[in-house]
C-alpha cells in the first residue's frame, strides 16, 4: 500500500527539516521525502497549508482498562488520543487489577491491537499492587513489552523501597517514572497550600510535599544510576532541582501537563469546580511561569496530559470527595499551539521535541523521524483553525476537562500510524 | 435600604451596609423575642429545609427556633436520615428536595463549597450554616451583632481571634466580616493552628504571643479547640495549650478594662477559657451571642425571603 502526502509544511528537528515537501510512504515506512514526488499507484493527499510532524506521543495517560471501563477504556481512550493528534500513548498501571505483572501487560497490548486507534506503550507498576512494599516482576514485564515502571497515582513512600526499585530497575535499561508525593506532608490536601487552601477553606497540598520526593529521587538516581523521570512536575523549586540534576549530568528527565502550565490556583473559584481538582494541585501563577520557562529552555523534557477520565457522577459532587484528575488528550496539542507556539514563545521544533521526540527517547521506544526508512507515524496539523472546546466533541468517555469553553487555535486533522490513517479530516478512520 | 442578596453563603459578598441592615433588622426581632408571644407571621407559607449533614446542636436549634418564631414550615433533613448513607449523591438529594418546591435550604456540611453547589442545583435561597473549614457566615453575623450591641460602632475596634484559626470555618467568615466593618484584626495561635495565609482572610497582625497582643484588644474572640478535627495533635498537651493560649484569670490584668470576651461555643472549660473568664459578668458576651443567633438568623431569613412586615414594629 502506498501513500503520498503532498505539499505539506514538514517540520522535524531530528533531521533539520522545516520546509514544504512531499512524503512518500510504502508498507508503513517512509520511503522518500522531497519535492515533486509521485507514486505509481496508491492514495495521494494534498496537505497544502498543513503542518506534518513526527507522530505525537503522550507518555502519561490513564486508559482505565481493565477495571474502570465506566470512566474510559482502551477503545475510547485511544480514539481520544487519535482525535488529539497522538500516534502513541503510554498508559499508567493503576488499573484494577493493577498492571504489575506480565499477564496484565499482555492484556493491555492485546486489547490495544484489537480495538485501539494508536500505539499503546504499557508502564508497569514498580511495586506489587502499587503498595510501595514489594518489587514487581519488572524483568518479566520487560520481556512482555513494558516500557517503563511507575507507581503513578501514589508516591513510593519509603526511601529504602524507592532505592530498591531503582537499583533493581537499573539492569533493564528502563526509566523509573516517579509520582512525587510525600503522603505524610500532603495528607488529605485538596488544593495548593497557601492562598488557595486559605481562600477555599480546604486542606492544603504543599509544594514541599512534591519537592521533597523530587529531591529524594534525584539523590537516589545519583546513588543507583537508574534513569529517573519526574512525572507531572508542578513547582518552580521542583524544576530547579531537576535543572541542577541535569547540570550535574544525572540521567534525570521530567514532564509537565498543560493544566499545570495554563491553569493556576486562582482558576478554582467559589463554584468549587471539581474538574479543576487535580493531583498535584494547580499551583501559583509564578509556578506556571517557571514551568513555561522550563519548557522553553529545555529543562522540561516532555509535555504530557496525565489524561485522567472520571465519570460525570464521580465529579458532580462535593470538591473534597471528588476524585483527582482531568482529561487532556483532545486539548493538549491545541493548548500548546495556542498558548506557546502561536504567540512565539516556543518554536515548532521545540514543541515537537516535547510532544514527540523526547517521549520516545525517554520510553526507549523506536525513534520516528521524517526520513526514509522510518516508521510512518505522522501527525498532520491545521495551524490556523480556530475552535472552541466543547464537551460534546470529546471522544473520551469523560468530559472532566478544565478547558471547556476555551477558544483555541490549531488542531490535528489527520493522523497516520504505520502508514494507516487513524484520523482523517478530524474524524476517526474506522 | 435595598437588600439584593438571594443567599448568605460568602460573607465577602456583603457590604458594610448589607451587614448593618441585618444587624438593624435583628433589633426589630429582638423586640419580638421580648414579647410574651414570640411569634410573627412573617414567613407564613414559606418552606425551609434544615439540611444538617453533620452533627450540630446549637446552630441547628437556633435556626429551628428562628423558623418557628417566623411561622414558616420547616423540615429537618440530615443526620441518620441522610440519603448519603444509602449511597445517593448530594446533587440527587438536593434535586429530590427541590421537587417539593421549597423556598430555602439551611445547610451545614463537612465539605467546603457545598452551599454554593446546592444554590446552583436547587434555585432555592441558601444559607450556609457552616461548610467544612470554609465559612460560617451566620456565626459571623451574630458575633458582629453581639459586639455591636455592647460597643456601638464597630469601625476601629481592635479584635483578637485566638486559637485554631487554620481549621475554623468561623474565622473564614468572621475575619473578613470584621474587616468589612472596619475593625483591626489580630490572629493569635501557634503556627500549627494558623492557616497558610492568614492575610488572605484579612488578618492585619499575626502572632503567637497572646500576652503581647492582649493589652491592645477591645474584643478577645476565643475559638474552641476542635479536637475532633485535628489529625496529629498540633500542640503537645491541653495543659500547655492552656498555658500559652488560654484566656485565664491570670491574664485579666493584661486586658483593657472594657475588653469583651466572645466564644462561638461550646466551650472547653479549662482549655481555651477558664470559668472565671467564661462567666465574667462584665466581659463575657458568650450567652449574648447565643441569643443574638436567634435574632440575626430571623433577620437573615426575613431579608432573604422578603417576608411580610406583619407583627414587626417599625
Amino acid at each position: 500500500m502506498a501513500l503520498l502526502l503532498k505539499n505539506a509544511h514538514v517540520i522535524d528537528p531530528q533531521v533539520g527539516l522545516n520546509e514544504v515537501a512531499d512524503i512518500a510512504i510504502r508498507d508503513g515506512k517512509i520511503v522518500e521525502v522531497g519535492q515533486g514526488l509521485s507514486i505509481e499507484k496508491g492514495v495521494e493527499k494534498d496537505l497544502a497549508g498543513k503542518i506534518v510532524v513526527p507522530g505525537l506521543v503522550d507518555m502519561h495517560v490513564h486508559l482505565r482498562e481493565p477495571g474502570f471501563e465506566q470512566k474510559e477504556d482502551i477503545a475510547s481512550g485511544t480514539r481520544a488520543a487519535a482525535h488529539g493528534g497522538f500516534t502513541a500513548v503510554c498508559c499508567m498501571p493503576n488499573t484494577k487489577p493493577v498492571t504489575d505483572n506480565a499477564t496484565a501487560v499482555e492484556f493491555i497490548q492485546a486489547r490495544a491491537s484489537a480495538v485501539g486507534k494508536c500505539r499503546v506503550h504499557v508502564a508497569g507498576a514498580c511495586s506489587q499492587g502499587l503498595k510501595g512494599e514489594t518489587l514487581s516482576e519488572m524483568g518479566d514485564m520487560v520481556a512482555h513489552g513494558a516500557v517503563a515502571f511507575t507507581d503513578d497515582g501514589r508516591g513510593v513512600q519509603d526511601a529504602g523501597m524507592m532505592r530498591r526499585v531503582m537499583d533493581y530497575g537499573s539492569m533493564f535499561d528502563r526509566v523509573i517514572m516517579s509520582h512525587c508525593q510525600d503522603e505524610a506532608l500532603v495528607g488529605d490536601g485538596q488544593v495548593n497550600e497557601g492562598i488557595a487552601s486559605t481562600r477555599l477553606g480546604m486542606l492544603g497540598w504543599p509544594a514541599e510535599g512534591e519537592e521533597l520526593q523530587i529531591a529524594r529521587d534525584i539523590a537516589l538516581c545519583r546513588l543507583t544510576g537508574c534513569p529517573l523521570h519526574i512525572q507531572h512536575l508542578t513547582t518552580a523549586r521542583g524544576l530547579d532541582l531537576v535543572r541542577a540534576a541535569k547540570e550535574e549530568g544525572l540521567p534525570v528527565t521530567c514532564e509537565v501537563t498543560p493544566h499545570h502550565l495554563f491553569l493556576n490556583e486562582w482558576s478554582i473559584g467559589d463554584d468549587y469546580n471539581t474538574f479543576l481538582k487535580v493531583n498535584p494541585p494547580l499551583r501559583t501563577p509564578e509556578d506556571c511561569n517557571a514551568l513555561i520557562d522550563g519548557v522553553v529552555d529545555g529543562t522540561v523534557d516532555a509535555i504530557v496530559t496525565d489524561h485522567a477520565p472520571h465519570t460525570a457522577w464521580e465529579k458532580n459532587c462535593e470538591f473534597e470527595i471528588a476524585p483527582f484528575g482531568m482529561i487532556g488528550l483532545e486539548t493538549s496539542l491545541a493548548l500548546v499551539l495556542t498558548n506557546l507556539v502561536d504567540p512565539g514563545h516556543l518554536s515548532w521544533e521545540r514543541a515537537i521535541e516535547l510532544m514527540s521526540v523526547n517521549p520516545r527517547a525517554i520510553l526507549r521506544v523506536e525513534r520516528v523521524a521524517i526520513e526514509p526508512g522510518s516508521t510512518a507515524d505522522l501527525t498532520v496539523i491545521d495551524p490556523e483553525v480556530e475552535w472552541t472546546v466543547d464537551a460534546a466533541d470529546f471522544l473520551s468517555k469523560a468530559t472532566n476537562s478544565g478547558f471547556i469553553g476555551e477558544e483555541l487555535k490549531g488542531r490535528a486533522t489527520d493522523v497516520f500510524v504505520g502508514g494507516y490513517a487513524t484520523l482523517e479530516d478530524g474524524a476517526i478512520a474506522e | 435600604m435595598a437588600f439584593n442578596h438571594r443567599h448568605l453563603i460568602d460573607i465577602t459578598e456583603y457590604s458594610a451596609d448589607d451587614i448593618m441592615l441585618v444587624l438593624e433588622t435583628a433589633v426589630k426581632f429582638r423586640e419580638v423575642n421580648e414579647r410574651k408571644i414570640k411569634k410573627v407571621p412573617t414567613l407564613k407559607g414559606f418552606t425551609v429545609v434544615n439540611m444538617f449533614n453533620e452533627p450540630s446542636t446549637r446552630t441547628r436549634s437556633s435556626f429551628e427556633i428562628a423558623e418557628k418564631r417566623l411561622s414558616c414550615d420547616s423540615l429537618n433533613f440530615g443526620g441518620s436520615s441522610t440519603s448519603a448513607v444509602k449511597g445517593e449523591s448530594l446533587v440527587d438529594t438536593v434535586e429530590t428536595l427541590c421537587s417539593y418546591k421549597i423556598d430555602m435550604v439551611i445547610v451545614r456540611d463537612k465539605h467546603a463549597g457545598v452551599p454554593r453547589l446546592i444554590a446552583d442545583v436547587s434555585g432555592a435561597h441558601v444559607i450556609d450554616a457552616g461548610d467544612g473549614k470554609h465559612q460560617h457566615p451566620t456565626q459571623a453575623l451574630l458575633d458582629l451583632y453581639s459586639t455591636w450591641a455592647k460597643k456601638g460602632d464597630l469601625a476601629g475596634l481592635k479584635v483578637g481571634v485566638v486559637g485554631d484559626i487554620g481549621h475554623s470555618r468561623v474565622c473564614g467568615s468572621l475575619i473578613p466580616a470584621l474587616k468589612i466593618m472596619g475593625c483591626e484584626v489580630t490572629v493569635i495561635a501557634p503556627p500549627t493552628l494558623m492557616p497558610a495565609r492568614p492575610d488572605v482572610l484579612g488578618a492585619d497582625h499575626v502572632t503567637s504571643n497572646l500576652d503581647e497582643a492582649l493589652p491592645e484588644l477591645d474584643v478577645v474572640y476565643m475559638l474552641r479547640i476542635q479536637r475532633e478535627r485535628l489529625e496529629g495533635a498540633p500542640y503537645p498537651s491541653l495543659r500547655e495549650y492552656n498555658q500559652l493560649f488560654g484566656l485565664t484569670k491570670d491574664r485579666e490584668p493584661l486586658m483593657k478594662p472594657d475588653a469583651l470576651i466572645c466564644h462561638p461555643g461550646p466551650i472547653n472549660r479549662g482549655v481555651e477559657l477558664d470559668s472565671y473568664m467564661a462567666d465574667h459578668p462584665n466581659r463575657s458576651v458568650i450567652l449574648d451571642q447565643v441569643y443574638a443567633g436567634i435574632l440575626t438568623r430571623m433577620a437573615e431569613m426575613y431579608l432573604l425571603l422578603g417576608g411580610s412586615e406583619d407583627g414587626l414594629t417599625a
